[in-house]
Parts: C-alpha cells; sequence; structure tokens
C-alpha cells in the first residue's frame, strides 16, 4: 500500500501530459475576443465607395449583421472574398457590411467592381483606428452583431464554406 | 574588393536597422521611461513573442503610437494598459493578471516547489534515521569482529 506513494509522481505527470495535448490541439493565433456579449464599440467612418456618406455603428442595428474587416493587400481576404459573394447572393436578407483595413481607397474600389461587392457597405478605416478599437489584429475578421449591436461571436481568419455552413449561418438563425 | 563590398552591405544594414527605431519625441525623459517600460510590458498580437517595443508588425507601430498619444495625453500607466486590454482581453499582458483563471498558473510552480522540498526533507531523515545505529546493534557488530576467523 505504502508503495502506491511512488505513483504520485507518474500521475502528475500524466496529468500534466493531458493538458499539454490540450494546449497542442489549440491555436495560439485564436485569441479569444473580450467583446463578446457587449455592445459593438462606437465608430463613425467614411464610406469607401461613397465619401460624403458615413457607416458607424447605428447603421448595424435593428438586424442580425455580419461586419467583415479586410484589405486588399491581405491575400487570405481575397479567398474570404469569393465565400462572401456566395453569401450575399444565396441569402439577401443577411446583411454583410465591411470594413476596409488600412488600405488605399483606388485598389479597393477597384478590387469591388471587379470581384464583386458583398457589403451593403463598406466603411473605410484608413488609419486603422477603428481596427484597434475593435481589437482587430489580422485581417480577415469577422464579427458578427445581434439586432440589438450586441457581438456575439468573432471569427478570426478567412470565413470558409465549412465555417459559414457550420458555425455562422446556424448562429445568424437562431439570432433572427 | 570583396572585402570593400561586404563592407558596404553591413554599412547599408545598419542604417536600416537604425531607421526602422522609430523614437517618439517626449517632453520628459520619465514619460519616455513610461513608454518603454509599457511597450516592454505588452504583447504583440501579431508576433506573439515579442512585446510592442521588439515588434516591427505594423499593428504594434501603430498600438506604440496610441500608448505615445496616450501618454502624452496625460493619461496615467494603469489607463493605458486598460485600453488595451479591453480591446484585445489580457492576452496582451506579459504578466497575467491574479484571478480565478490564473490561479493555477500563479501558484502552481511555489506549490510543487514546496511539496518537491518537503518530499526531499522527509526521505533525507528517513533515510538518517536507518543510519543511525543502536547500542545493541553495536555490540552485535562487535560480538561478529570479534569472533576468531574460521
Amino acid at each position: 500500500m505504502k508503495k502506491l506513494i511512488y505513483l504520485i509522481p507518474l500521475a502528475i505527470f500524466t496529468v500534466m501530459v493531458f493538458f499539454f495535448m490540450i494546449g497542442l490541439e489549440r491555436d495560439p493565433h485564436l485569441i479569444p475576443s473580450p467583446f463578446i456579449g457587449k455592445p459593438a464599440p462606437e465608430f463613425s467612418l467614411a464610406q469607401l465607395i461613397d465619401a460624403d456618406k458615413t457607416l458607424s455603428n447605428t447603421d448595424l442595428q435593428g438586424q442580425v449583421t455580419l461586419l467583415n474587416f479586410w484589405a486588399t493587400w491581405c491575400p487570405t481576404c481575397r479567398g474570404e472574398h469569393d465565400v462572401l459573394m456566395e453569401i450575399a447572393r444565396g441569402n439577401g436578407e443577411i446583411a454583410i457590411y465591411g470594413i476596409d483595413y488600412k488600405d488605399d481607397a483606388i485598389t479597393a474600389r477597384k478590387w469591388l467592381d471587379q470581384l464583386g461587392n458583398p457589403y451593403r457597405a463598406v466603411g473605410f478605416d484608413q488609419e486603422g483606428k477603428t481596427g484597434i478599437d475593435w481589437g482587430v489584429y489580422g485581417t480577415p475578421e469577422t464579427f458578427v452583431l445581434d439586432k440589438q449591436g450586441i457581438i456575439r461571436y468573432k471569427h478570426i481568419g478567412a470565413v470558409t464554406w465549412e465555417d459559414w455552413k457550420n458555425t455562422l449561418e446556424p448562429m445568424i438563425r437562431e439570432l433572427q | 574588393m570583396m572585402k570593400l563590398v561586404l563592407f558596404g552591405c553591413l554599412f547599408v544594414f545598419c542604417i536600416s536597422t537604425l531607421a526602422e527605431d522609430q523614437r517618439f519625441p517626449f517632453d520628459s525623459p520619465q514619460m519616455e521611461a513610461r513608454f518603454d517600460h509599457l511597450t516592454e510590458e505588452l504583447r504583440c498580437l501579431v508576433c506573439q513573442n515579442q512585446s510592442l517595443a521588439d515588434s516591427d508588425a505594423p499593428l504594434a507601430n501603430d498600438l506604440r503610437k496610441e500608448v505615445y498619444a496616450m501618454i502624452q495625453e496625460g493619461k496615467s500607466d494603469s489607463d493605458i494598459i486598460e485600453f488595451l486590454v479591453a480591446r484585445y482581453g489580457e492576452f496582451v499582458l506579459y504578466r497575467p493578471r491574479l484571478n480565478s483563471m490564473t490561479l493555477v498558473l500563479w501558484f502552481a510552480p511555489a506549490l510543487l516547489v514546496t511539496i518537491g522540498v518537503i518530499t526531499v526533507i522527509a526521505l533525507i531523515r528517513r533515510r538518517s534515521d536507518k543510519k543511525s545505529v543502536s547500542e545493541s546493534e553495536l555490540q552485535r557488530v562487535r560480538q561478529l569482529l570479534d569472533e576468531p576467523d574460521q
């Protein structure tokens, strides 16, 4: 019976290995957003296409919204763009808004002309201040906001069709 | 000739590294010290094992500007840290805050060392107890030694 005490280090080691294995599975680049469950940070930006108009957080209220931070200099955003187009085509009732993050306006307008525009409106965040206020650390990032403008979810990295089908679409259905 | 080219290359690289070290003009050395301290304590979100001070990522540069602007505005260190934690979460802190989530992180090492020390002391004591020989055992040894060899 007393010999069992020598098994304690082995037991502790096993528990540690268990936790380390969980750690290995996790992607350290996915930093949980402190905004989940909180109202969207305030912003007001000139729109990309029509600079006389503004896009602000009040525009996002009243419907379930996807807010997508993107840029033309971001290769991952190029891949994601096709998926956003597909989502916008397939389901017009989902409001996708964009924030063009630290970009060149002319290039960005050309990008939307050539590849199509999945966004209801795009805010132009030249300085990246809105990005900082939203805790964006790498485009693309996509937020799901409910009708009250509360942030429900943040997707880091490109939204793939699988992400849309498995996570985002069911969540939006539920929020609607 | 080759040496000269190499020397020239070194020179060019030196200049480029100097150019990236963008300094901010501060009114006082105290403010500059606070800036240096804060940017060392805050993590760059993009290249996660570098501090804001070390990182060349564009976001780190933007955040350094934010920290600089807040210091100039007269915000306190805790205001500035709160600003970043509110946006990026506690992940930006190299020194995690003490709360129920980080309790194990903070105290497990001390706890494990304590358990280790106690175990080692207990083992040593037990071993030294065995070494001390009782009077009856000594007599038995003497008897054995005194016996003539057979």
